[in-house]
């Protein structure tokens, strides 16, 4: 896909993510927004991946490891072709596969069950290992939250990461700068996360995550890296795309009512005619 | 009677896994910095690229083989109880329960014989936490035939399992040629009408020699050792209750949500019953020999039988 084309995708995957949490009533969409364009590129160019056969052993993985933003993922998986699109508004309804946070039991094209913070690495890392102990060549991508790697075993995980370097691991920190409490920086910062994943031994790459230029260069990068686990601190809009909920920590765990729901609607038509 | 061969069934563990993994390319074994100590290093000498050792980070060990069980790979994570279950519980139960991977974890120094130690280390509520997690099979061995039997069930079963293993060298009591270990099935060690002595782990045998002093005055005990806590033997607890009456359940746990608590889980629903539980009172350990602990405690045949015998 050309640049122009991953937009238009990704704009269709952000008006996904907005009804499915609109349909529920409930879940997380400042987190799944800020991610699009990643899950995007990820989904539309990166990974290799088969909607008709989500379990191939071969296949690249990626572990939702800030669960929460599932909105965000189950989007793009019908989008690609993994289940119906239609399916969508019936996210976190009594009886739906489409549960509030991943389940790789029930969900096609799910690699890991995820949703606890802070787990999501270690599960990636295990991936990794084992494709390096069969000698396959899948990549494994997982996606962290700039406010989930406040949770200790993220270390745990990227230190064995980078001690055992497994250069077929990707980590990406989606920076949106909030988390529920306020700004990251008045919570308890993380920063500099560059500098603490350089420290664990990865090879670290800043850039804007909803740019798709830079991701682009970003994973082309990283697959060229040999020898460590490349992380990917991707800076990131929270809320992008939907005019009122861009920047506003209260738009992290809220569903939009009919009224909202129009607007966010119309400014992404708006987007997508652009 | 003779004295019996004596060996810690974390001996065992780490023997059972060389064993296997000569036969299984797929079985990798994880550590948390103990493998001297869960004796997986038998494992590490002989297959080297299938040990990964994880540092000290348990909750990370977990969600490692918990992502290495989902490319293929069978995993045996081991650790102390106390982080196993204990540190990782919830790693255990998103990570690996819920998706319901084929994760194997192996806990050794499990209850208050981890000795010398003390409190810190001795895990007495590992078996309550992991049986409430949905589809996690638990097993507490009570000697090294039963244990070694108990690693290659794990290995066969599909899906998550915790196996329970501990310190101390205890006799071995299941060296029968026609020894047979399946999964969910309580074994009957000795027949009796008086009352049902249910057990699990290292006191089983400790509850052959009381029975044998309950004998001696003309008390039949039956004996049933549990190595599977869940599922429970259903079936064989109902029937002993009915038989017997009268139900001790000994194990070296807490009396809180261990074996005790199952059975009367499944008596007060299907056999109301009178049960004396015989474990950990709900307290903390303490350091001293584990021998001398064990005795402290009460899970020792002579405090075993005393207490039966009162509650007889």
């Amino acid at each position: 896909m050309n640049k122009t084309e991953l937009k238009k995708q990704a704009n269709e995957i952000r008006k996904g993510i907005v009804t499915a949490v609109h349909s529920a009533k409930s879940g997380h969409p400042g987190g799944s927004l800020s991610a699009a364009d990643i899950y995007t590129y990820l989904y539309f160019e990166e990974m290799n991946i088969d909607p008709k056969d989500p379990k191939n052993a071969d296949r690249d993985r990626f572990v939702l490891s800030k669960g929460h933003t599932a909105p965000g993922l189950y989007s793009t998986l019908a989008h690609r072709g993994f289940f119906p699109v239609e399916d969508l508004t019936t996210l976190r309804h009594t009886g739906s596969y489409l549960q509030g946070h991943p389940d790789m039991k029930h969900i096609p094209g799910v690699d890991m069950s995820s949703g606890s913070l802070g787990q999501g690495v270690s599960a990636a890392v295990g991936m990794a290992i084992g494709a390096k102990l069969s000698g396959a060549d899948y990549r494994v991508y997982t996606l962290v939250g700039d406010g989930e790697i406040q949770e200790g075993q993220i270390w745990e995980a990227a230190m064995l990461a980078g001690f055992r370097k497994l250069d077929n691991l990707v980590v990406i920190v989606d920076n949106n700068n909030l988390q529920i409490d306020g700004p990251i920086t008045e919570v308890n910062s993380p920063y500099p996360i560059d500098r603490k994943f350089e420290a664990f031994n990865f090879h670290v790459i800043n850039i804007d995550g909803n740019d798709f230029d830079q991701i682009d260069a970003a994973f082309k990068e990283a697959r060229a890296t040999k020898g460590m686990p490349t992380a990917i601190i991707a800076k990131t809009v929270k809320g992008k795309g939907v005019s009122f909920m861009e920047n506003q920590v209260g738009w992290h765990g809220a569903a939009p009512n009919d009224e909202q729901y129009a607007v966010a609607m119309k400014d992404l038509e708006k987007a997508g005619e652009a | 009677m003779a004295e019996k061969k004596k060996i810690a069934t974390r001996e065992s563990y780490g023997n059972a896994l060389a064993e296997l993994g000569k036969e299984h390319e797929d079985l990798v074994v994880l550590d948390a910095d103990l493998a001297a100590a869960t004796k997986t290093g038998v494992f590490k000498k002989a297959f080297p690229e299938r040990h990964i050792d994880c540092g000290i980070a348990e909750c990370n060990m977990i969600g490692v083989a918990a992502g290495l069980s989902t490319t293929g790979k069978v995993p045996f994570a081991s650790s102390f109880a106390m982080f196993a279950a204990g540190r990782a519980f919830e790693q255990v139960r998103n990570s690996v329960g819920y998706p319901k991977l084929n994760v194997k974890i192996g806990a050794t120094h499990a209850g208050i014989s981890v000795g010398e130690d003390g409190a810190s280390h001795q895990c007495n509520e590992d078996i309550a936490l992991m049986r409430t997690i949905p589809g996690m099979v638990v097993i507490n061995p009570s000697d090294d035939v039963e244990a070694k039997a108990a690693v290659k069930a794990a290995y066969e079963h599909q899906g998550p399992v915790y196996l329970r293993f501990g310190r101390l060298a205890v006799p071995v009591i299941n060296d029968q040629a026609d020894y047979h270990f399946e999964l969910g099935k309580g074994v009957v060690l000795r027949e009796g009408k008086d009352v049902a002595i249910i057990a699990t782990g290292l006191p089983v045998a400790n509850c052959l020699e009381a029975a044998e002093k309950l004998a001696e005055e003309g008390i039949e005990a039956k004996v049933i050792n549990i190595h599977t806590i869940k599922p429970l033997d259903e079936e064989l607890v109902v029937a002993a209750a009915k038989a017997t009456g009268k139900v001790v359940t000994v194990e070296e746990h807490s009396i809180i949500g261990g074996l005790g608590s199952a059975v009367c889980d499944v008596l007060c629903e299907q056999a109301p019953t009178k049960v004396l539980k015989i474990g950990i009172n709900d307290t903390f350990g303490e350091s001293g020999p584990a021998v001398e602990l064990v005795k402290k405690y009460g899970l020792d045949a002579e405090s075993i039988y005393t207490k039966v015998k009162a509650f007889l």
